[in-house]
């Protein structure tokens, strides 16, 4: 059963210079009780692709085609009312820098009465609740941190306030972005395993947006990698990581300085750059920067089947 | 709530520790106090004309003189203050609300409406505040409303350009994405994210511009396009001394007098608010 099934999504972004196709055909499966994760470089469409499921793509940029199912609802078609009923309800977002993602001039526990306005609960239900919710993201004496402000908060007890808010409705969709990309590293691992615990308590399934291969790695239990708009390659992560097959996937798993053996001035890149994207090459989209390019990758663009470990990639047999 | 309370005293002890806040507080209180109770203060009627007390000078008995149709001069500017204080505070308070809805539809709405109300605030900008009271007061004739609508047209697109400015800045700050993702809709956004934050100033600003209502206010009413005679006025007392100003100054003191010191306490009390509320603008060093 999956939360939630994107099938052939296309999103363009009307600009001067004309279309940008900002994900081109993104097919992936969030299945439930599950941590997938996304990633890619930096404008391969991650962000884009969660504005999208949300329904808070900016004004210029509109879903083209395909489909984003969730429960009995095609995304896609929902009404903004419509979606703002399930947005915080069923599906709920942590956002990558805690410094801006809470109010600054109103209080941690008036915003978290907020979050709650759907609900029929009196004051001081909602209130202990709030308690509830930050006690178990683990902040230190909750009743006091409901009357205090953002700025009275550390970044990673910030960021562990979001979390505490994106849970309160106890969605069935987590979606986070990047969410450990802004706390130093010990404060990353210390968020990784409180949302690993609050997964499993909740039991809701988790989108889970980065660029840290090792975060993936470590949270996850399906992968999608994402270049230029396109899903390139997706599987477990197992599968995954011991057997990329994507040369896209192979060289970035290269490219991680966690793997690095010795000392060396010179961390491994992937040469070139991700194309323009409002001029799509007819071929495959990674061609350029290929190692394993051939006549066929200039002329006609990989498919990817449906299921299992799949790769959008001539060379690979599927 | 107990903690608001508190935070309102902490401010308000920040005011009064600065001496020109304290000043400012004092003078505004004294000139608000002399309105409500002027029917106390002042024992004469302000408009009980006696003809044998004409052009008197200040005494015990008319602390501020009579005018050349022998009123109680104290007691004519201490009514005038209610005409000045209720015009400034009405006015003032609907210009803010206006404003504010206005800012906030202009910065947080589609670009096309956004468009409409700044060519509206450009457009009412553009008449000088003197021509547009003419032209009103000519078309509804003088009255207390017509100087309030006047004021109100004249403050509105001021506020509500600092508004919409502001919301343009807010609008997308991720703390308003993060409220729109956990559900949160177009109203309660621009309700509990958008409007506490953009409030501050203005509410500085408004206080600040209370002084120019007043001028406003006593300015038409010199004119004779502000309230009808009897009813006593700062603007109109100042008519009544000015042709007369060489002999009996009195009167053009009664009218200007209370001017002045309403000016500098709402200018000084507008001012501490910015030093205590707007830490960038806090005097280096």
């Amino acid at each position: 059963m999956n939360v939630l099934e994107i099938q052939d999504l296309n999103v363009t972004f009307a600009t001067e210079g004309g279309p940008l196709h900002a994900l081109r055909n993104v097919s992936f499966d969030v299945p439930e009780h599950r941590i997938v994760g996304v990633v890619g470089e930096s404008g391969c469409g991650k962000s884009t692709l969660i504005n999208a499921i949300l329904g808070l793509l900016a004004d210029n940029g509109q879903v083209d085609s395909g489909r984003i199912l969730f429960g009995d609802h095609d995304l896609t078609r929902l009404g903004p009312l419509e979606m703002q009923s399930l947005r915080g309800l069923r599906i709920s977002t942590v956002f990558q820098d805690p410094m801006g993602a809470l109010n600054p001039v109103i209080s941690v526990g008036r915003q978290m009465l907020h979050i709650q306005y759907r609900s029929d609960l009196g004051r001081s239900e909602k209130n202990a609740r709030s308690v509830k919710m930050l006690r178990r993201v683990r902040i230190p004496d909750p009743e006091s941190a409901l009357d205090r402000y953002p700025h009275e908060f550390s970044g990673g007890m910030k960021q562990r306030i979001a979390i505490a808010m994106a849970l309160m409705m106890e969605p069935a969709l987590l979606i986070a972005d990047e969410p450990t990309t802004a706390l130093d590293a010990t404060l990353e691992v210390a968020t990784i395993e409180l949302l690993q615990d609050l997964q499993a308590q909740i039991g809701c399934s988790v989108l889970f947006i980065s660029h840290h291969l090792g975060v993936i790695a470590e949270l996850c239990d399906d992968v999608v990698v994402m270049y230029a708009g396109e899903v390139v390659e997706r599987g477990t992560t197992r599968e995954l990581f011991h057997d990329p097959r994507h040369p896209y996937t192979e060289r970035l798993l290269r490219c991680d300085p966690a793997g690095q053996s010795g000392r060396t001035r010179h961390l491994p890149t992937i040469p070139g750059e991700v194309p323009d994207l409002r001029v799509r090459p007819a071929g495959c989209i990674f061609a350029a920067r290929c190692h394993r390019y051939e006549g066929i990758c200039d002329t006609v663009p990989p498919e990817v089947g449906a299921g299992g470990h799949r790769a959008r990639c001539h060379r690979v047999t599927p | 709530m107990s903690e608001a309370a508190s935070r309102a005293y902490g401010s308000l002890r920040r005011i009064l520790a600065e001496p020109l806040g304290m000043l400012g507080v004092v003078l505004v209180l004294l000139m608000i106090g002399g309105a409500v109770f002027a029917d106390l203060l002042a024992a004469a009627e302000p408009n009980k004309i006696s003809p044998r007390d004409r052009f008197l000078g200040p005494s015990l008995t008319h602390l501020l003189g009579t005018d050349q149709l022998g009123r109680d001069l104290f007691s004519r500017a201490l009514h005038g203050g209610r005409i000045a204080l209720s015009v400034a505070l009405i006015s003032t308070a609907a210009s803010l609300a206006i404003g504010v809805v206005l800012g906030l539809i202009a910065g947080y709405g589609p670009r096309w409406l956004d468009n409409l109300m700044i060519l509206l605030f450009d457009a009412i900008k553009s008449f000088p505040t003197v021509m547009l009271a003419l032209a009103l007061v000519t078309l509804f004739g003088p009255s207390l409303t017509a100087v309030m609508v006047v004021v109100v047209l004249v403050n509105v697109p001021g506020y509500g350009r600092i508004i919409r400015t502001q919301t343009l800045a807010l609008k997308s700050a991720q703390f308003v994405t993060a409220a729109q993702s956990m559900g949160a809709g177009t109203v309660r956004v621009l309700r509990v994210h958008i409007l506490p934050n953009v409030i501050g100033p203005l509410l500085i600003l408004a206080s600040m511009d209370i002084p120019v209502v007043v001028a406003i206010e006593a300015g038409l009413s010199f004119l004779g396009l502000g309230v009808r005679p009897p009813t006593p006025s700062w603007g109109a007392i100042l008519n009544d001394g000015f042709t007369a100003i060489r002999d009996t100054p009195w009167i053009a003191i009664a009218g200007g007098l209370p001017i002045i010191l309403i000016t500098l306490g709402f200018t000084f009390l507008g001012e501490t608010l910015r030093d205590v509320f707007d830490p960038r603008l806090k005097r280096q060093g």
